[in-house]
């Protein structure tokens, strides 16, 4: 009953009765600069904003930007650890930039939790007790998509995801579920705008459908290029190339695309109702995926404040390991490797009025853990 | 690899190169004419990106915002010129690249500040869209066919205006000896504040050309800046014909390389390490010509100052 109250006094601040009055600092790394600043801007808004709807005065956030720079979030780590004495770090977007952060930072004692980046790397050899991925583990929803491909009865599938390693996980995930061929296979340079060379390529093969994994303004990049080229081949991909930040830029090219996705709006619950609620009467826009990954996270913080003191960092492990919070994308909780065991679903683009969002229209794995957890030595 | 494919290839470099040159040809000219490096010019494609996607969308017509692009870019350009530009010219290069990578972050806090984080959107002009079939049996995207023609007319117009214009001996007479003439009584901040904001109108048409294939976004002028300056070292600094050979070639090293190693290395390697491996090399590839080429001319190949 608690939960629901607390999921149902949307934007009513109420204090929540934190058993343990011991402060909790996080800082929050993401990116709100440059390529992909969309994206951390979502994260933090969701984060934020939960934290906005607890009202809980002993959670103290800073945010800072590292403009998609590696060197750059590192030295923010750094910072937010050894000066401002964080106990909590959160935020990151990319993998690449995570494989910089994270590692070090949990070997210095503070908690890391991911409302992103899920590179296999940290879910398999490299997991570790103090980091959490409140997302998903990179591989997961090109999982469902290369599931959804087989099912669909594609036989022959371009493959496309930028060079770096959730570029490299997501063809991987892909491959894992799919079993029909692949008529290609390309990796892109990260931040790439321009497609028409990927596209020649895809024109030129016998593909009869295509999987992209194009984060951010890349994909809009790509689909707008393709709509344009005259290639007639079916479109799929995971959430992110179809996520509400960038189907208005994308436009009417992405309609009917089939994506998967932990998250959509429609997800019947209460939580997911507030949230989007709540997000909509906050920022005047949908929410996105990214957006609902850094509320879960938030609320996941808040759940262990309830029950643990941070200074306690084996109580407070525990009280974060046991993901007692609702979350906005319904089942939710951790595997032995501390990444989600939740549903994935099938999403379609559709419009709703004249605004492009999406729709869910399958499930493409259930209770879906990460293919890695057997080489954690959690 | 069929001949079709390879014509669309080259097709997709010499647009991609076209692209670079409307950037290079006003850096070059900046930097030959004034010995200034501005690593702001980024920041005048992205205005001219934001300020086309602003217009088209407020009036409905792409080549209005166009018309925006072109007169907003060369506004800003003059602007700056006038307000921060004209201090820099007598020192060193280490305090011209100080002052305007501060340029960057203030027109990049700036545009977030007025369009926010997330990418606008322009769509390419009902007349331009579709692919059209090329002799050959190649399809290719009517709009980038145009982005070819219009770079090229543009080049050729500069080529005119630089050798067969007053203002054109003019700039040609600075970059040789800026004191005499001066002497000669050529009012010279102005022609400067003239070639810097002409340089700006170029890097503002292309950020609008391409804005309308890619997305509108923050920051979106800094990776081709870098290539720019690629292009005007290999070219030669100052030299305008350099820039349009230089942007041609690092445009169609850079396509081919993308799409002819990763199938080369998949020859002798299993498939996803040779797309790895391959892709790597491709992201090299116009920096290495580059080393090439300046380890063979270290002026670059048309230096005007040579």
């Amino acid at each position: 009953m608690k939960k629901l109250l607390l999921a149902g006094l949307t934007g009513l601040s109420m204090t929540v009765g934190a058993a343990y009055a011991e402060p909790v600092k996080v800082g929050m790394i993401t990116t709100l600069s440059g390529g992909g600043s969309g994206l951390g801007v979502d994260v933090r808004d969701g984060f934020l904003l939960a934290a906005k709807m607890a009202g809980n005065k002993d959670l103290e956030v800073i945010v800072e930007d590292d403009a998609r720079k590696p060197d750059l979030a590192v030295q923010i780590a750094d910072k937010m650890i050894q000066k401002e004495k964080v106990d909590v770090l959160t935020g990151i977007i990319w993998s690449n930039l995570a494989m910089a952060v994270v590692p070090s930072s949990v070997a210095q004692g503070v908690f890391y939790l991911s409302p992103n980046a899920g590179p296999s790397m940290l879910a398999g050899k490299g997991c570790h007790e103090n980091y959490f991925n409140v997302a998903w583990q990179n591989d997961n929803l090109h999982e469902a998509m290369g599931g959804h491909a087989s099912s669909a009865g594609f036989k022959n599938t371009f493959i496309l995801a930028p060079n770096y390693p959730a570029g490299k996980d997501a063809l991987t995930g892909f491959k894992r579920f799919y079993e029909g061929d692949v008529a290609g296979e390309l990796y892109t340079k990260l931040g790439q705008t321009d497609y028409a060379a990927e596209i020649a390529q895809i024109r030129a093969s016998d593909a009869d459908s295509v999987f992209f994994f194009l984060p951010g303004g890349m994909g809009i990049a790509f689909m707008k290029q393709y709509a344009q080229s005259g290639v007639d081949v079916p479109v799929m991909g995971p959430a992110f190339s179809f996520d509400q930040g960038i189907l208005k830029a994308v436009g009417d090219a992405a309609l009917g695309v089939k994506n998967s996705s932990q998250w959509s709006k429609d997800i019947d619950n209460p939580a997911n109702k507030a949230f989007v609620e709540a997000f909509q009467a906050e920022y005047g826009r949908l929410p996105s995926l990214y957006a609902s990954q850094g509320y879960d996270t938030a609320n996941l913080i808040l759940s262990a404040m309830q029950k643990a003191d941070v200074k306690d960092a084996d109580a407070f492990r525990a009280a974060l390991k046991e993901a007692d919070f609702d979350s906005v994308r319904g089942d939710f909780k951790f595997d032995s490797n501390q990444h989600p065991i939740q549903d994935i679903y099938v999403r379609e683009v559709i419009k709703e009025g004249d605004v492009l969002t999406n729709k869910i229209v399958g499930v493409g794995l259930e209770d879906r853990s990460s293919a890695y957890v057997g080489d954690c030595k959690l | 690899m069929t001949l079709v494919l390879l014509t669309e290839q080259l097709l997709n470099g010499i647009q991609f190169g076209v692209m670079l040159f409307l950037m290079a040809a006003g850096l070059t000219l900046v930097f030959g004419v004034m010995g200034l490096i501005n690593l702001a010019h980024g920041s005048l494609y992205m205005i001219g990106a934001f300020l086309c996607a602003t217009v088209a969308l407020a009036t409905g017509s792409f080549w209005l915002g166009l018309v925006a692009s072109l007169a907003g870019a060369a506004a800003a350009g003059a602007v700056v010129e006038i307000a921060v530009i004209r201090r820099l010219y007598d020192r060193d290069h280490l305090d011209q690249v100080l002052a305007t990578f501060a340029l960057i972050l203030i027109f990049s806090e700036g545009t977030r500040w007025v369009f926010g984080s997330f990418p606008l959107f322009l769509d390419i002009p009902p007349v331009l869209q579709g692919a059209v079939t090329l002799p050959g049996g190649a399809e290719y995207p009517l709009y980038r066919l145009t982005i070819i023609a219009i770079g090229l007319l543009i080049a050729f117009g500069l080529y005119l205006l630089i050798s067969r214009t007053r203002l054109g001996m003019r700039i040609r007479a600075g970059e040789s000896d800026r004191e005499m003439i001066g002497a000669l009584g050529v009012d010279i901040r102005t022609l400067y504040t003239v070639v810097f904001a002409l340089g700006a109108a170029l890097a503002g048409l292309a950020g609008a050309l391409v804005g309308a294939i890619q997305s509108v976004q923050v920051g979106m002028g800094e990776p081709v800046l870098i290539l720019a300056f690629v292009v005007i070292v290999i070219g030669g600094i100052g030299s305008v014909k350099g820039a349009l050979i230089g942007a041609i070639l690092v445009g169609v090293v850079d396509t081919l390389g993308r799409i002819l190693l990763p199938q080369f290395f998949a020859l002798f390697m299993e498939a996803s390490q040779a797309t790895s491996v391959g892709s790597a090399l491709a992201s090299m590839a116009i920096y290495i010509l580059m080393a090439i080429i300046l380890a063979v001319k270290p002026q670059g190949l048309f230096s005007a100052g040579a």
